[in-house]
């Protein structure tokens, strides 16, 4: 039997631009040995033709830039969005449009609990689509009085919890002065617990009791599936805290033989001093296998701008709400930047207010002074409000960008009517003035925040539609073929895996999106809904459908 | 049940003074036994010589105290601690640069067996007005500041002679709802950061060998309310940073504007700690006849 296997194919996209599309990719080793005619690839030897692409479009594996593995322990839960959404098991979940279509979907899933003592746990909840209603413990109660309930909010800052669960975290009592407990005419806490603070405090009876911020095992399992589903061959788990158990797990559930995708973990900052940081994540970096990419940081600056908690220039927000907190100090994150400079470590940016994105480039080019290194590729995560002349900046500094494209159709009418106003609401996520400047941009779902799905993605740059059906910002919007870049190459290249992935050529990994039409061609306002055969990843075939 | 566990929250900008404080603090524990939460192990935050052990997660400081790292789960470290044997006596979290302690408190009250005893805010003496200026860090600094319960103007030796009285009522006069000691080197008595309870000095509060602070010890009528009089020290014009005492079977607390009242028995009798010659004798002792 021959090592080599040619896929014929309807079509391949390449990404490579000496030839964009080709009939054929041959593939050993778990590598691409050529994209062309199957008479030029026949010239490597002995082969076995394996037709089962033959109808089907080919693609470079997706890379998504900017996702977060836990929306696999997350699916553990009950879903409650207020969006269609696919599962791992790819069970479309129908989105929840009422507060009371909610409590059904609860009260359905609390039937089917038999441990009396089983906290309910449920994610996704977003009543900024249903007039911002407030849910109170009482709704909650009707579904179990006995059992402790949990529904996290679609921005992970908000968590609503039934009396159970404040009885067992102490909470049921009058009397609390908190800005993050709304207390009812009672006295007593409504059940709505805003901020990380209060919710940890909770979040161990209601089955939040994993920090946020890291999957479990069965979530890797369930994330990897969900990459699958969509097309994703290497995906980034952005914020990971990388303890010395979870990096056990992840090396031991990546190096299963059948375990699908490349995941590329970046080391959150907190809780090391910045020296210490770099130190451990040089060492995480030697410990790197091919389906597991440790030796990046992730450096949070500001909150979000739905919450108000990002970072904002003046004029601050359109509804005059106060500017938003700091996740770090300057100083710290000027530090950070050298000693990664310097040791040559990779480090992500959260920025999503524009004045947190102003200090990151202000820092970068102080610490680039003193430590100049060329190729740093730091990239800007999310950067959702950088002005044409920081987007310039961003690309005299060699930085890239990876931008929230899914925010403007998830929250671009709020942001329009509350958050930053129109003008600024058009120039979000502007991905054409990142590409005018020469900024190398991805762009990203941040899942669970919203799905993974990188055509979604594309679509939503390509055509910068709202929840409403408004297009937003058009002067901002991209070509197909620019969007299918930024999803491929584009992310590859923020990871500095380039050269090892992100298009069908010699040499590259054979990580192919194995899709049913091709993006190409259909309508651009259809791409989203180009269906995902599975994938190919490492030579090794995953179909959707026998997952 | 034990008595709820005091939590200080230490905060201010960086460089402002905070590890030093804490250092201090752990070399003049007078006997308390201190759990220092700190953001991160970077480069030490204890003084060398002050520790014993260092582990992974926790480091044994001289005189039965002990200092962990939070990071980013600062809830899941509170736990902990309480489990610790023995149990310690007060705990103080040294917040972030950018943190706002105010909230961080206000979080810690929230958990069963601990008690919010107050925020204490370290301000650079020199860089104060600076920061409060600074375009990034402004609001964070002045929302730091306005949560402060005693505010140590710290680095006092580097203001000149001439300027030190204006500082100081610029201040003063800027937050007017938090007591204020201007100090050097992070030195701020410990009774007055902490409150009243080091073994050492006997239970009570006596001489403080810098000079700059003293403290009256008063008899306590059986007739006074508890919460009356720990409201009318915080809020009146006593001159009052710390008071401590047993009012007919509660025990009282106050830390500048803060105040709290919880069952306890101990010797009734109240007492109270300023800066030297602004504590008002007379009028804190009509409060208590």
């Amino acid at each position: 039997m021959s090592d080599i296997t040619i896929y014929p194919a309807r079509k391949i996209i390449t990404m490579n631009p000496a030839r964009p599309e080709v009939s054929h990719v041959a593939v050993r080793d778990g590598r691409i040995l050529g994209a062309g005619t199957l008479e030029e690839l026949e010239g490597w030897g002995a082969y076995e033709l394996d037709a089962r692409f033959a109808d089907k479009v080919l693609m470079p594996g997706m890379v998504e830039g900017h996702a977060h593995t836990m929306e696999g322990t997350l699916w553990g839960n009950v879903y409650v969005g207020y969006f269609d959404r696919m599962d791992p098991d790819g069970t479309v979940w129908p989105g929840l449009t009422s507060i009371d279509a909610v409590l059904a979907r609860l009260t359905e899933a609390e039937a089917a609990l038999s441990d009396p003592d089983a906290p309910l746990s449920a994610w996704q909840f977003d009543p900024i689509y249903m007039d911002n209603q407030r849910v109170n413990r009482a709704q909650l109660d009707a579904v179990s009085a006995t059992r402790p309930i949990g529904v996290l909010h679609a921005s992970v800052h908000i968590m609503n919890v039934n009396t159970r669960a404040l009885e067992l975290a102490g909470l049921m009592r009058q009397g609390i002065e908190h800005p993050g407990i709304p207390l009812g005419e009672d006295g007593y806490p409504t059940g709505e617990l805003k901020g990380p603070e209060v919710m940890g405090q909770v979040g161990a009876h209601v089955g939040y009791a994993q920090a946020l911020t890291d999957c479990d095992e069965p979530g890797l399992h369930a994330f990897a599936k969900l990459c699958v589903r969509q097309g994703v061959t290497t995906v980034t788990d952005l914020a990971a805290g990388l303890s010395p158990e979870s990096v056990e797990m992840m090396l031991r559930v990546t190096g299963e033989a059948r375990f699908p995708a490349r995941v590329v973990p970046l080391r959150y900052f907190m809780g090391l001093s910045p020296a210490d940081l770099v130190a451990e994540v040089v060492r995480l970096r030697d410990m790197s296998t091919d389906r597991l990419r440790m030796g990046r940081i992730k450096v949070v600056a500001d909150g979000s701008i739905q919450g108000f908690s990002a970072r904002m220039r003046w004029p601050g927000y359109y509804n005059g709400a106060p500017n938003g907190m700091w996740y770090i100090a300057p100083e710290q994150m000027e530090e950070i930047y050298e000693r990664a400079l310097e040791a040559g470590v990779q480090i992500h940016t959260h920025t999503n207010g524009d004045q947190a994105t102003e200090l990151a480039l202000e820092k970068m080019e102080a610490a680039l002074a003193r430590h100049p290194r060329r190729d740093h590729r730091f990239t800007l995560q999310h950067c959702q409000l950088a002005d044409a002349a920081q987007f310039r900046k961003i690309a005299a500094l060699g930085m890239c960008v990876n931008l929230f494209a899914n925010h403007h159709f998830y929250w671009g009418d709020a942001h329009f009517n509350l958050t930053v106003g129109p003008e600024r609401a058009e120039r979000m996520n502007a991905c054409r003035t990142a590409l005018a400047s020469g900024v190398p941009m991805a762009m990203h779902s941040d899942a669970p925040i919203t799905p993974l799905a990188p055509l979604f993605t594309a679509w939503c740059a390509v055509n910068r539609l709202t929840a409403s059906g408004r297009v937003q910002g058009e002067a901002e919007r991209i070509s197909v073929s620019e969007a299918l870049y930024a999803v491929t190459l584009g992310a590859a290249y923020t990871l500095h895996l380039d050269g090892e992935i992100g298009s069908i050529e010699t040499g590259k990994r054979a990580d192919f999106a194995v899709l049913e039409e091709d993006p190409t061609t259909v309508d651009a306002m259809a791409l989203k809904d180009v269906s995902v055969w599975g994938t190919v990843q490492g030579g090794r075939v995953f179909a959707a459908g026998d997952l | 049940m034990s008595a709820a566990l005091p939590v200080t929250v230490i905060g201010g900008y960086l460089g402002a003074g905070k590890t030093t404080l804490v250092n201090h603090l752990l070399r003049h524990a007078e006997g308390r036994r201190l759990a220092v939460l700190v953001n991160e192990f970077g480069e030490l935050p204890i003084d060398t010589d002050l520790i014993e052990a260092e582990g992974e997660e926790l480091i044994s400081i001289s005189g039965g105290c002990v200092c962990c790292s939070f990071g980013s789960d600062l809830t899941a470290a509170l736990l902990r601690l309480a489990a610790l044997e023995p149990r310690p006596d007060h705990v103080v979290i040294e917040a972030s640069g950018v943190a706002i302690p105010g909230a961080i408190l206000s979080s810690v009250s929230l958990l069963a067996g601990y008690r919010a005893d107050g925020v204490v805010i370290l301000a650079d003496a020199v860089g104060l007005r600076g920061s409060l200026d600074d375009p990034y860090v402004g609001d964070t600094v002045r929302a730091q500041v306005a949560g402060a319960d005693i505010i140590v103007l710290n680095k006092m030796d580097l203001v000149s002679e001439a300027a030190r009285g204006g500082l100081v009522d610029w201040v003063a006069g800027g937050w007017p709802g938090a007591a204020l000691l201007p100090v050097t080197g992070g030195a701020a008595p410990v009774d007055l950061v902490l409150g009243v309870g080091g073994t050492r000095g006997g239970g009570s509060a006596v001489g403080h060998a810098d000079g700059l602070f003293e403290s009256i010890v008063l008899e306590v009528s059986a007739e006074v309310d508890a919460a009356a009089l720990a409201e009318a020290i915080a809020t009146g014009s006593y001159g009052v940073v710390r008071a401590k005492g047993w009012v007919g079977g509660q025990l009282l607390h106050v830390v500048g504007q803060r105040w709290a009242v919880t069952p306890g028995r101990g010797a009734m009798g109240l007492v109270c700690i300023g800066v030297k010659g602004k504590l008002q004798r007379d009028g804190l002792a009509a409060l208590v006849g």
